[in-house]
């Protein structure tokens, strides 16, 4: 276009002009495209990373969700229940359940009980756990005694391993866990249908234990569920006392200015540093029981106020002046104006802050290492003030053993905290969506 | 009265107050509610409040005052040998006395008087009521813990006394002040006041707090170990074996943890930056609608997810992968490295650089945009130099955070970073990081007087130094940007 209003102008000269422009021009374009894959190669690497993320984690852990159970004809013979001929609570209690489990057992596959080591061989079928599975049968039911129950126990982690396919029994037999022996047993088993994969409820009703097989999370859901009602009943209205100081009444000086910054700054420093705070002022000075839910409260609540303050005070900011003007107008005093018509109109917003404060501190693990939640803790927590555990401290004790049957457990509990993550925060995006208002 | 049921009843009162106060209001007025100056309510909360609040105060009081002076009866009880032991020691007597007192209290008067002079041993009495001694018992203990509970015993009729004075005069003063003109909405909202600036001074308190507690440790930490052996010594060795022997106080060097700290930071960084960047980039000034509203928040679930997740991932999936992959090009990756922790951290921390560097992006003036869009350059053109350089300070301060948020993580380098301490440029090794030394010295049985312990205070003390200098930087820099184009 230029050149065409030029006056003058050698032919050549000017096609060289065109040429360069041109080409320049193909190269700036060549410039932009690649700019954009850039973004478009960024993105989906971060897609990638965050579906290969969950990938890694469903894949090792839905296997968790079933467990090898062998159902076991077991004879509640009273001479072995019974003590003196007579069967007592106490003589049930007592009784030798390894040696029932042993002969049910031999007894199930057809073995020679004479035969020492493959008796040795047959036990390794079921879990350690499966004498105490029968011992709790019989409490449970002690008019069953004397006669022969089918009593569904827990296989050992090897069987299950190989259940689901994590032991290949097409490999060399001294390269496999279950021997050729072992194996025609459970065929054996599997064909008149009493060794079958079935829904693991032990995941959702056990605490930790030392056998893979037989451990669940219940205790360290119940443990997190103390800690969160302690966050909640103490971090929402703190939080939402402060941000209403800073956002309605404080005036702008110093002061405020320094808790501004300050609060900031907090929700910045590392979690480990209020595990310190915890262990140095909780635990330390004001004595309160170490590993207890109170304490694990207590340092996430702290944690978690910054969060729930810097969301409250954005939804408050949202609500417009005309609403506290209009209330100061026909009268009423500062503080009916935002408690009466401020506030409820920020509750979706400070809901949504607090939900999403909740489940920052329901995945924290680092301050619970701290304040000694990692202690074995194998009973049910009965109120804030006694021994816990949480689902993340959980996680990382079992992703230190090495056993495979522990990672596929790992796993399961960190699919089940995720799904708790993510409907807490569906929740969260729920209640944006239906209650938030646009001014 | 035991204190929980104190309080259950000062609560009770409280709204037994509150309910009386308030339809005094509105008989006083024969339920024309417009001559009072404050509604009702007011009333009731104004009555409570004038009840309640000293109630609440000397409880309060007693809480704090009652065990440090119920401590000196104790210390004075003991004779002097045993005052003059050390600070733990004696305070092993003290829990003891204390047991012993909580001991004698499940004993009936007859088994107590045997007890305490002397007939009956006073460990054997209190096993067979379930209460387990560590130690022999010695006279003074039983003494001791005798004077405890009388003293114990006065300073609860005592507590009771003030309390039911506090509370008759509260009354009598109530009765006086309730009438029609009262301001009684004036006291409440000036408590309410109060309740919001405690609130939020919590949060001051707990940076106070935070800080005390560890400076208050690691002064005692280098009373026992010199200064240039924490922040110049290149060798990390508490030597956990000599717990407690004077001669061998172990190696405390700063140096190699800082330096795994540093390389798997930097490491992050170097994954995060130009994927969050570029990320940022394209859905601020590329993206259709549609397609940020889907990625963004798709990304930022990575800043939802819990980090022993992450660390999870680096040990069983990531770890093994470079691990086997160097394998097959012949070189030698150990499973936990600084290369696994930093790549999964990195991942971890891209959403904090994308989001707030979108964020940053789209503050930046349209203006300056169509300026330049007009003169004829390039939409990457622009970018890159007219938006970027206006958003650089900015995305400055978004990397700072995010190194902060590197430099502070725990999970994952405590599960793929490794333990042992390594002063190394290869990424491809173990090393070990500040975070992951404070929770070893830290967990477990602790004892807080040994410097094996007391060294994780010095290091969390500079893990907050350092992120506190970082966050205070990046907060000040975005701050001034955002001032800067408002």
């Amino acid at each position: 276009m230029s050149d065409s209003t030029l006056p003058t102008g050698g032919k050549p000269a000017r096609r060289t002009i065109k040429e360069a422009m041109d080409s320049s021009l193909k190269a700036r374009y060549a410039a932009e495209k690649r700019f954009q894959a850039y973004g478009i190669i960024a993105i989906s690497l971060g897609l990638i990373f965050l579906s290969l993320l969950f990938y890694s984690i469903i894949s090792r852990g839905y296997t968790a969700f079933e467990q090898t159970i062998i159902d076991l004809p077991v004879t509640l013979s009273t001479e072995e229940l019974g003590r003196d001929g007579k069967v007592t609570s106490e003589s049930i209690q007592a009784a030798n359940y390894s040696k029932i489990v042993r002969e049910s057992i031999v007894d199930a596959v057809g073995a020679d009980m004479s035969n020492r080591s493959e008796v040795r061989k047959v036990l390794e079928l079921v879990s350690r756990e499966a004498s105490n599975q029968v011992r709790n049968y019989a409490l449970e039911n002690p008019d069953k005694v004397g006669s022969t129950q089918i009593i569904p126990v827990l296989a050992r982690g090897d069987v299950d391993s190989l259940m689901k396919g994590q032991i290949d029994r097409n490999a060399p037999e001294d390269r496999r866990q279950v021997d050729d022996q072992q194996l025609a047993w459970i065929d054996l088993l599997i064909e008149n249908g009493s060794l079958e994969k079935r829904f693991n409820s032990f995941l959702f009703t056990e605490g930790p234990s030392s056998r893979a097989e037989s451990s669940g999370i219940a205790v360290a859901v119940m443990g997190s569920a103390f800690m969160m009602g302690v966050v909640l009943l103490l971090a929402l209205p703190i939080g939402v006392a402060a941000s209403i100081y800073l956002e309605e009444f404080a005036p702008k000086n110093r002061w405020t200015d320094l808790i501004e910054v300050n609060i900031n700054n907090l929700a910045a420093v590392p979690s480990i540093v209020y595990g310190i705070l915890g262990l140095a002022v909780f635990i330390n000075y004001a004595g309160l029981p170490r590993s207890s839910a109170v304490v694990g409260g207590l340092v996430l609540t702290l944690m978690t106020l910054p969060t729930i303050i810097i969301a409250t005070r954005a939804a408050l900011r949202a609500v417009p002046p005309s609403i506290r003007e209009a209330a100061l107008g026909v009268g009423a005093s500062k503080n009916q104006a935002v408690f009466h018509h401020v506030l409820p109109l920020a509750a979706p917003g400070v809901m949504t802050g607090t939900i999403i404060g909740l489940a920052q501190a329901l995945g924290e693990t680092a301050p619970l290492l701290m304040i000694g939640m990692v202690a074995f803790v194998n009973d049910f927590p009965t109120s804030p003030w006694s021994p816990a555990t949480a689902v993340p401290v959980q996680i990382f004790l079992w992703a230190n053993s090495a056993e495979r049957a522990f990672v596929e457990r790992t796993s399961a509990a960190i699919i089940i905290l995720l799904i708790f993550l993510i409907l807490m925060n569906a929740l969260a995006v729920f209640l944006r969506k239906r209650f938030e208002r646009r001014w | 009265m035991t204190t929980g049921l104190l309080l259950t009843v000062i609560i009770l009162l409280m709204a037994a107050i509150y309910i009386f106060a308030r339809m005094r209001a509105v008989q006083m007025v024969s339920g024309d509610v417009k001559q009072l100056h404050s509604r009702p309510t007011y009333h009731g909360s104004y009555a409570a409040i004038i009840l309640g609040a000293p109630l609440l105060a000397l409880m309060f009081f007693w809480q704090i005052a009652e065990p440090l002076y119920l401590n000196s009866v104790i210390r004075g009880q003991m004779p002097t040998d045993v005052q003059s032991l050390s600070d733990s020691k004696s305070g092993l007597i003290e829990g003891q006395i204390r047991s012993i007192a909580d001991g004698l209290k499940l004993l009936n008067t007859e088994e107590r008087t045997q007890v305490s002079i002397g007939v009956v041993d006073a460990r054997t009495a209190l096993a067979e009521k379930g209460v387990p001694l560590g130690s022999d018992v010695q006279r003074y203990m039983v003494s001791a813990a005798d004077k405890y509970l009388e003293r114990q015993d006065v300073s609860r009729n005592v507590r009771m006394a003030a309390l039911a004075v506090a509370a008759v005069l509260a009354f009598l003063y109530l009765l006086k002040a309730l009438g029609p003109k009262l301001r009684a909405r004036n006291l409440v909202e000036l408590s309410i006041r109060i309740g919001l600036i405690t609130a939020s001074s919590i949060a001051i308190l707990t940076t106070v707090g935070i800080v005390m507690s560890m400076l208050s440790e690691t002064v005692r930490f280098f009373n026992m170990v010199p200064l240039s052996n924490f922040f110049l010594g290149t060798v990390w060795d508490p030597r956990f074996a000599n717990v407690g022997s004077d001669t061998e106080i172990g190696q405390y060097g700063l140096l190699p943890l800082l330096w795994g700290t540093i390389l798997i930071s930097v490491i992050a960084l170097l994954v995060a930056v130009p994927i969050g960047l570029f990320s940022a980039i394209y859905m601020s000034e590329y993206a259709s609608p549609r397609v940020r509203g889907t990625a963004k928040p798709l990304l930022e679930i990575l800043a939802g997810i819990p980090t022993i997740v992450y660390g999870f991932f680096a040990l069983v999936t990531v770890g093994p992968f470079f691990r086997d992959f160097g394998a097959t090009v012949g070189l030698d990756v150990s499973a936990r490295s600084a290369l696994t922790a930093g790549m999964v951290m990195g991942i971890m921390i891209i959403p904090f650089v994308s989001s707030l560097s979108d964020d940053i992006i789209t503050a930046v003036p349209r203006a300056m945009r169509e300026g330049s869009l007009g003169l004829g350059a390039t939409k990457s053109e622009t970018i890159r130099r007219v938006v970027f350089p206006a958003a650089l300070p900015g995305i400055v301060g978004a990397v700072l955070l995010a190194a902060s948020r590197a430099i502070g993580e725990t999970m994952i380098v405590v599960l793929a970073a490794g333990v042992a301490p390594n002063l190394t440029a290869n990424p491809l090794e173990a090393v070990t990081t500040v975070t992951v030394k404070i929770v070893s010295q830290l967990t477990g049985d602790t004892e807080f007087t040994s410097p094996q312990t007391l060294v994780a205070f010095a290091l969390g003390l500079t893990l907050f130094t350092m992120t506190l200098v970082l966050n205070i930087y990046a907060l000040y820099i975005v701050r001034k940007y955002r001032e800067q184009y408002e």
